[in-house]
């Protein structure tokens, strides 16, 4: 089974992040760049299904697909430490400023090369927060869309999932090839072993521009997204409230202000 | 009038609290045709009509309600090529944000997700206000090809009645689509409480609460506001509350009218999640928590304390 693992890069989300003026897109040099958590959930499931193949007798391989600038290099290696086999890297200045639209053609465009049976993401990334690549992905290589999940099983060419919604979940079901997404509860994200450390370091990282990928230029990077920021500011904070400490009457003076505030 | 499409997000004949805030948003730019895809337009007229749909076209297609979000997209594409339409809106829940994403790639139009506001810029195209890295930074954003779509957060705006005739227009998909197919649905027990998403007031609870056990009290206050109950991860990692009810910036973005924090420090994770809320108000014994950086109110104390005795005080006021 080959199984392809969307990794993202993001600005670490304890860190003050920031849009650039220049070019109004995330500045990505002046904060640590690390693996965007919620792909690790993806990384994690990614090697567990492989296990699961290979215990059951079926060849697995698990690929880390990333596209973001060199130091994304990084996050690829970190996920390589966990245990995945191999990574792609779509690396080129051309897709600098590329909104969810191009990326996903980008990345459409490299798992055609790659081919997959099974494709994860995770729920969404720290930074941009859409939550929809692994929708997009689906749509642009027209295969199902089991996203959101928080269980997966594979059975034979069937894949099942519990998609999380917004009033309970629901049991969802189709054939490979899929495209899922994870959220966080699905499992406990593996820390990389010392052995896994050392062993990444010789595994192929393979690195493609546009052109290796076939990606149209014209489709990518800030002339090829489809929104534009017409501008952006730090939100002012917010006006400093009013603190006390309970005396004894704590709850009574919460009330008084939620009566004056016609909450209750 | 321009005309502009509003995704209806209901769960069979009852439509849901951001579908009306949805068609009020419309207003601003033209005329709102709510769609509605699958079961139950007809008991979910009355309601869009409430709030000024002028018609709703209705598509009852089995595949709408029973394949993940594919063939929803595809009615929205087939409509926005008949239609034309100035605007989509959609729910910018999870799956209202999948369904926006295959539409913008079907009719290669841009789309923005997690608008709080929307208003029109000089040349008379839509703008919206969104709120970026834990509601630290507002930028203003703009689509630049195709039809714009909009995934709108529930509660940027307040539903305002108008009068519409909601005229029932049957529509269909014009071909089969494909997908990860449904076979069953478990509704989470969450009693009588409204929508975490949803909800004008929501009380969440943290580390403080000290346990499943001490986060009753919890429970009880937002019983008592009528409010949703929201956790900090540390409640749902340690497995004191269920995960559906994390909000931060690995769970569920809140922004209600009301948010109480109830021993919550208030770490980067979850003010994530509930920044943008009108009204804060924190309980914590910590008087250097961060959470008292956000709060309108604040009382530094044990909750203990002062939770139960803002309950009785709210049923003394009722």
């Amino acid at each position: 089974m080959n199984i392809v693992v969307c990794v993202k890069q993001v600005p670490d989300t304890a860190a003050e992040r920031k849009l650039k003026p220049s070019d109004s897109t995330v500045d990505r040099a002046s904060v640590d760049g690390l693996i965007n958590e919620l792909d690790e959930y993806a990384i994690e499931e990614g090697l567990q299904i492989a296990e699961a193949q290979r215990a059951a007798g079926n060849e697995a391989e698990v690929t880390i697909m990333t596209m973001g600038p060199e130091k994304a290099a990084d996050s690829i290696r970190k996920a390589l430490s966990m245990g995945a086999d191999k990574a792609v890297h779509l690396l080129d200045d051309g897709l600098v400023g590329s909104d969810a639209l191009s990326t996903s053609y980008a990345l459409a465009q490299v798992l055609s090369g790659t081919g997959f049976d099974l494709v994860i993401c995770g729920s969404e990334s720290t930074d941009a927060r859409m939550g929809v690549l692994a929708a997009m992905l689906a749509e642009r290589l027209n295969v199902p869309q089991l996203s959101l999940a928080s269980k997966v099983d594979i059975d034979g060419p069937v894949i099942r999932v519990r998609r999380v919604s917004e009033d309970g979940y629901y049991e969802v079901e189709a054939s490979l090839p899929a495209v899922i997404s994870v959220v966080e509860k699905i499992n406990e994200p593996r820390y990389p072993s010392f052995k896994g450390i050392m062993a990444a370091k010789k595994k192929p990282v393979q690195t493609l521009t546009l052109a290796d990928a076939g990606v149209d230029p014209a489709a990518v990077g800030l002339a090829g997204a489809g929104t534009e920021v017409v501008d952006f500011a730090q939100r002012p904070p917010r006006q400093a409230g009013v603190i006390v400490k309970d005396e004894g009457d704590g709850g009574v003076k919460a009330a008084e202000f939620l009566a004056a505030q016609k909450f209750i | 009038m321009a005309e502009i499409l509003v995704l209806a997000d209901h769960t069979g004949g009852d439509v849901k609290k951001v579908t009306c805030e949805l068609i009020t948003m419309a207003r601003r730019f033209g005329e709102p045709s709510v769609v509605w895809a699958g079961a139950g337009a007809e008991e979910g007229q009355e309601r869009c009509a409430e709030f000024g749909a002028a018609r709703i076209y209705a598509a009852g297609d089995a595949a709408l309600d029973d394949i993940v979000v594919a063939p929803t997209a595809e009615l929205l594409a087939q409509l926005v090529r008949d239609k034309a339409p100035a605007l989509v809106l959609i729910a910018g829940t999870a799956e209202g944000k999948e369904i926006a994403a295959r539409l913008a790639i079907k009719t290669d139009s841009g789309l923005l997700t997690d608008a709080v506001d929307l208003t029109l810029d000089q040349d008379g195209s839509p703008v919206a206000e969104q709120s970026i890295f834990g509601g630290s930074t507002v930028v203003h954003s703009r689509v630049k090809r195709g039809t714009p779509i909009v995934a709108m957060r529930p509660h940027a705006v307040a539903p305002e009645p108008a009068p519409g005739a909601a005229e029932l227009s049957p529509v269909s998909l014009a071909g089969e689509v494909d997908g990860a197919r449904i076979t069953g649905r478990v509704l989470a027990e969450r009693g009588e409480r409204p929508d975490l998403t949803e909800a004008s007031i929501v009380v969440s609870g943290g580390r403080g609460t000290g346990g499943a056990e001490g986060f009753g009290v919890i429970e009880q206050l937002a019983d008592a506001l009528g409010a949703a109950v929201g956790a900090s991860r540390a409640v749902t990692d340690a497995g004191w509350y269920p995960h559906q009810f994390q909000v931060g910036q690995t769970g569920k973005t809140v922004s209600p009218q009301l948010y109480m924090a109830i021993g919550i420090s208030g770490a980067i994770q979850h003010r994530a999640g509930m920044q943008t809320s009108k009204t804060i108000v924190a309980v914590n014994k910590d008087g250097e928590a961060p959470i008292f950086e956000l709060a309108d109110f604040g009382v530094v104390g044990d909750l203990f304390k002062v939770v139960p005795q803002l309950i009785e005080e709210i049923g003394k006021r009722k």
